[in-house]
């Protein structure tokens, strides 16, 4: 596990740091926590020329209340996002997406940042932001620009960050009213990331009706998606078991399932209709109180 | 022969001696070897399972900068790898320390870069460009028998290497036709891949002015290691090598074997006079160290009216991997066929093996090493038989229990062996009384009732440990005596060092030994130091596999520590002016019966054993002993675990409610050391049950070759273990003791998978093959609800 040689930036700013990716483009990759990068480059998949390190950017690790909003910064460890008091009031669900990364010592390098840029199809993090309808702040030469997170996952590991560019924040908005989530996920047996992993986040009226529901999937497809069709069987419905279970029912569609070691098309499709459920469940039992 | 007396630090959980080394980082491994002038090699490994090498290029690679030396087969002049175990009319291919010629799995080596850094080397390895003509591959035992399957050698036809039988055929098949009911059931025990914490290592260093050769290697036998690589493979005196296996952490049978890698090193550092590195990446471990169990297998079992067994019959498809790796043929063989019988009075047995060539890394011992595969066989059969006879499975369990032997006469099997002493019903009933049995069955069927699918799985097992009568090993093939040495060296103020053959990677030596040593002596364990693993300290010794360090290793420290004793009563008599009757040894001294002021401790006694100023006539000065202890017989452990699991219908996981482990280990020197030892043997056996699986796919590339898909059982998978002892002595050797490092993992296997099937009884499922994924546990739920 002896990655090729390359050189090793440490940039003060985002502005330098963008300037290094302009002047070295290709050759040059980003490194947050190292998490997902460095095994890779251990084992010579990934051969980056020049490494430029974000962590000596001040500025790029906070999670605070902003605008409506959540605001966390990139560099934002997983385990910040697990123990953050704020996040726990406000938005739980996030913490608890990131107390099942990994393990600890994966949690105190891995960053939000790096989680969602990388896009691992069966990463955590992806879900959980696409259930709360997040947003991405992207940096530029040109300066800042906002991508709604339907628009982020665009395929197999590559997202809407453009190869001129950092993310810098993520935004999540303040859950409003009666609202609910969950994060649950089946863990691969080996490496802990998730087989399948469904985040759901409802809101409810005074009347206990849905009006607002948001459901990710990642695990099962090649990038973890939004459930439309879920979402779809919530809104402006009362949330009972029969509603929840015909949901759930079509947590698969629009997923593009891979079969792999852990599990054939049918299983894996199963599996999203059962967490998609579950979570569903344990959502609009939180949000009822 | 001597008995050790009752309680003293025998039977103490004494926290080990070495722990604190290791838990604060400052144990010295192999890797934490550094020499001057050291260099640093990586190996160039084949990504073909089976290919022509057509050609190598090198000259990239030589220049890298720090590159030193590349080298390949056609450069390495050294004797091939030999394997250490022969069975009848067996074909061994030659197993060349680099491939020459052609390539039979992924990651055999093909060269090695030596460099000034480790990141030199692996660059250098990276540039070497290998032309290779593919070839198809072949991976699974049974389809390597096919006519038209890939041939690993063109003078090994069927790529068979042995077929070997154990047992009375016609006698079994007269069985079979006489008999009630006949259980059947073919059963695939996956392949396994070792995964000690410690990765392989050797750091080879040959001295030009001295003309010898060191090697420091992760090896769980260093004598072994340099007889097989001095006389066979590079052909120079054992006295010019010297083999050092310091902290080696874990080996699980992974590293008793010579490999490649340290071969190859050790000619690398005598051609380039510079010593020479290599430590795995744990991929390469993946690929190219040695792998367990992967048998396919036809099994049936006979029985009478009564539910009573009257034979039992097997047919085994073993791979044995690419070559023979050191001890392969022993493992699907003599460790697998006689151990056949378990707990029971089975009258008949015969048994086939076929020893098949894969293009796959070599399988050899693994934690177990064939006991496992035999008891998994024989309690499935039994749970399969429980369900077909309408019994339970404890019921049929007890119905067939060799009746207690523990008067020193030993039960012969069918199938070769004679085990030493024997009380099989104890274990069980104090297993399942400690489950609640009873209560869970109805637990169980409550909560059928409720839609939950629990099960309850039993197995009885019996294993062997301490090999073995040298004699009887050699019989049957071993290139190798099996007895152990232990050295008992007394300095002068009465401390001890211990020289034993034993080698502890795990085991805890250090500090069993020492209780030994402390209790016959009468001295504190702090005076006592035990060595090991270094060849040119300690006598010649065999090493430690097999659970047989306490029970050859102990017994022959403890035959030492007699001879010494009694040396040393000679003198106190002496000096004490006593007759040597009249001496009683007690808490370190020697006393007259009688005369309670009247003593010589052993410190004493050892100064004028070296002044040798006052010791009887013609008494050589000096206190040490040597002993070469050869067992008489295996030992034989047995017990009963008891598995309660819960399934989720939704998802297929398998949730482990609870364990139970009642062992019989014979005496028990420290009992939280065996305890450690069943809670990490559990621990592996359940992983084979529901979670590894070395998989080669169809073409031949190595699947599950990383952390990342290889499951290992983690911590927050297992529940806290309930475990006891039941203990009936070992009549075999001087302390009593049976062997306790791989009981766990024989007997959870089995007893998980028997939990699993009982839960999906309702359901009309009869078995399912390892690993109990949960697609396929689910799958199984599922299809028999429609
Ligand atoms: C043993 C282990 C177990 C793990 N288990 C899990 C798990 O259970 N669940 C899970 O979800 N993840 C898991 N991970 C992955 C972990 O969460 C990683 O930390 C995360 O995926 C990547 O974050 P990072 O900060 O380490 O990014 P890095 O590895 O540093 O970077 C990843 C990629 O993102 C790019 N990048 C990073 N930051 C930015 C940025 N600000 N702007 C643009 N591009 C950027 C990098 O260039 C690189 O290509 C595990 C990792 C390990 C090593």
């Amino acid at each position: 596990m002896y990655p090729a040689a390359f050189e090793y930036h440490a940039p003060a700013s985002v502005r330098e740091a963008l300037g290094l990716l302009g002047q070295y483009k290709d050759d040059a990759k980003l490194l947050a926590g190292g998490h997902s990068l460095v095994p890779m480059m251990k084992l010579r998949l990934a051969q980056p020329k020049h490494l430029i390190d974000l962590k000596k950017i001040p500025g790029l690790s906070y999670i605070k209340e902003d605008g409506g909003a959540i605001a966390i910064g990139a560099m934002t460890t997983h385990w910040q996002v697990e123990s953050s008091a704020l996040l726990k009031q406000k938005c739980p669900v996030l913490s608890e997406t990131a107390a099942v990364i990994g393990d600890p010592a994966v949690r105190n390098l891995g960053t939000i940042g790096g989680s969602l840029a990388h896009a691992d199809p069966a990463a955590d993090m992806p879900a959980t932001i696409i259930a709360h309808g997040a947003e991405f702040v992207c940096e530029g030469p040109k300066g800042r620009r906002t991508v709604k997170v339907d628009d982020w996952f665009l395929g197999l590991m590559s997202t809407a960050v453009k190869e001129d560019e950092l993310l810098v924040e993520v935004r999540v908005p303040l859950w409003a009213g009666k609202t609910g989530g969950a994060y649950l996920k089946f863990p691969h047996p080996a490496s802990r990331f998730a087989v399948v992993g469904a985040a759901a986040v409802v809101t409810l009226d005074g009347a206990g009706k849905c009006t607002k529901a948001g459901v990710g999937i990642t695990g099962a497809g090649i990038k973890a998606v939004r459930a439309r069709d879920v979402e779809a069987g919530l809104v402006g419905k009362n949330l009972d078991q029969a509603t929840i279970e015909a949901a759930a029912a079509k947590a698969a569609e629009g997923v593009d399932v891979q079969a792999d070691l852990q599990g054939s098309v049918e299983y894996k499709s199963h599996l999203c209709r059962v967490f998609a459920r579950r979570a569903l469940e344990a959502a609009v039992k939180r949000a009822r109180g | 022969m001597a008995t050790v007396a009752e309680d003293r630090l025998f039977g103490k959980s004494i926290k080990r001696r070495e722990d604190p080394r290791f838990i604060t980082g400052r144990g010295q491994y192999v890797d934490d070897v550094k020499l001057p002038g050291m260099t640093y090699a990586a190996f160039v490994r084949s990504p073909h399972p089976h290919a022509v090498i057509k050609g190598i290029d090198a000259s990239a690679a030589r220049q890298v900068p720090g590159v030193i030396a590349v080298y390949t087969g056609e450069d390495v002049k050294v004797g091939g790898l030999p394997c250490g175990w022969m069975l009848p009319d067996i074909k061994v291919p030659p197993r060349p320390a680099l491939a020459s010629g052609k390539v039979r799995y992924v990651g055999e080596p093909v060269a090695i870069v030596v460099a000034e850094s480790v990141y030199a080397a692996k660059d250098g390895a990276e540039a070497v460009r290998v032309d290779y003509q593919p070839l198809k591959a072949t991976v699974n035992p049974k389809s390597a028998h096919d006519k038209g399957a890939p041939k690993l050698f063109d003078d090994i036809p069927d790529n068979q290497c042995f077929y070997w039988t154990i047992g009375d055929k016609a006698a079994t098949e007269a069985a079979f036709k006489s008999a009630a009911t006949v259980v059947r059931q073919p059963l695939v025990n996956q392949r396994l891949i070792p995964n000690a914490m410690e990765p392989r290592a050797c750091v080879a260093s040959f001295s030009p002015a001295m003309g010898d050769l060191t090697l420091w290697v992760t090896s769980q036998n260093p004598h072994v290691h340099r007889l097989l690589m001095a006389a066979f493979i590079l052909g120079i005196p054992e006295t010019k090598m010297r083999v050092i296996a310091p902290d080696v952490g874990g080996g699980f049978g992974s590293k008793i074997f010579v490999y490649n890698e340290e071969v190859v090193a050790c000619w690398a550092s005598k051609t380039l006079g510079r010593p020479v590195k290599w430590t795995a990446e744990r991929r390469e471990s993946f690929m190219n160290d040695a792998h367990g169990r992967d048998h396919v297998t036809e099994a049936e079992m006979a029985f009478d009216r009564d539910g009573k067994i009257t034979g039992l019959r097997v047919k085994t498809h073993a791979a044995l991997g690419a070559y023979l790796s050191t001890f392969a043929p022993l493992i699907p063989s003599f460790l697998y066929g006689p151990l056949l019988s378990g707990v029971y009075k089975i009258p008949v047995i015969f048994c086939e093996v076929w020893g098949m060539l894969t293009t796959t890394a070599p399988v050899d011992a693994y934690r177990g090493a064939g006991r496992p595969e035999a008891t998994y066989l024989v309690e499935r059969l039994m749970d399969r038989a429980a369900d077909q006879l309408g019994v339970d499975p404890t019921e049929l369990r007890r119905r067939n229990f060799i009746p207690k032997f523990t008067d020193g006469t030993p039960y012969q099997t069918p199938v070769a062996f004679a085990y030493d002493s024997g009380d099989y019903e104890p274990a069980l009933r104090r297993a399942l009384q400690m489950a609640g049995y009873d209560a869970l069955r109805k637990e169980q069927e409550l909560g059928r009732k409720q839609g939950r699918l629990i099960g309850i799985g039993v197995t009885t097992y019996i294993e062997a440990c301490g090999p073995a009568p040298s004699a009887v090993a050699g019989s049957l093939g071993a290139g190798a005596g099996l007895w152990e040495s232990g050295q008992v060296r007394v300095h002068p103020t009465g401390a001890v060092s211990v020289y034993t053959g034993s080698h502890s990677h795990g085991q805890g030596h250090e500090t069993t030994f020492a209780q030994l040593v402390a209790d016959e002596l009468g001295i504190p364990m702090e005076q006592i130091d035990i060595v090991h693993g270094d060849t040119a300290q300690i006598p010649f010794g065999m090493g430690t596999y097999g659970s047989r360090s306490a029970c050859v290793g102990g017994s022959a420290i403890f035959r030492s520590l007699e001879k010494v004793k009694e040396k040393g009563r000679k003198i106190a008599a002496h000096l004490l002016e006593a007759g040597e009757q009249d001496l009683v040894f007690e808490k370190g001294a020697w006393s007259v019966k009688g005369a309670p002021g009247k003593s010589k401790a052993w410190g004493e006694v050892a100064l004028m054993a070296y002044l040798a100023h006052n010791i009887p006539q013609g008494m050589e000065p000096g206190l040490e002993a040597t002993s070469f202890y050869d067992p008489t017989n295996f030992t034989f452990p047995f017990g009963a675990h008891v598995a309660v699991v819960e399934i989720d219908p939704d998802t297929g996981h398998v949730k482990i409610l609870r364990y139970v482990a009642v062992d019989d280990v014979g005496r028990v020197i420290n009992p939280m050391i065996v305890d450690g030892m069943v809670h990490g043997g559990i621990a592996q056996g359940v992983g084979q049950a529901l979670w590894e699986h070395g998989i080669y796919g169809e073409d031949g590339q190595l699947v599950t070759g990383s952390m990342m898909d290889y499951a290992l059982p983690k911590a927050d998978q297992l529940p806290m273990y309930e475990t006891d002892r039941t203990v009936t002595p070992s009549p075999v050797n001087p302390l009593g003791v049976k062997g306790a490092g791989e009981t766990g993992t024989i007997a959870s296997t089995p007893t998980i998978v028997n939990a699993v099937i009982d839960a999906l009884s309702g359901q009309g499922v009869t078995h399912l093959d390892m690993p109990l994924t949960a697609e396929k546990v689910w799958k199984a739920a599922a299809a028999s609800r429609k």
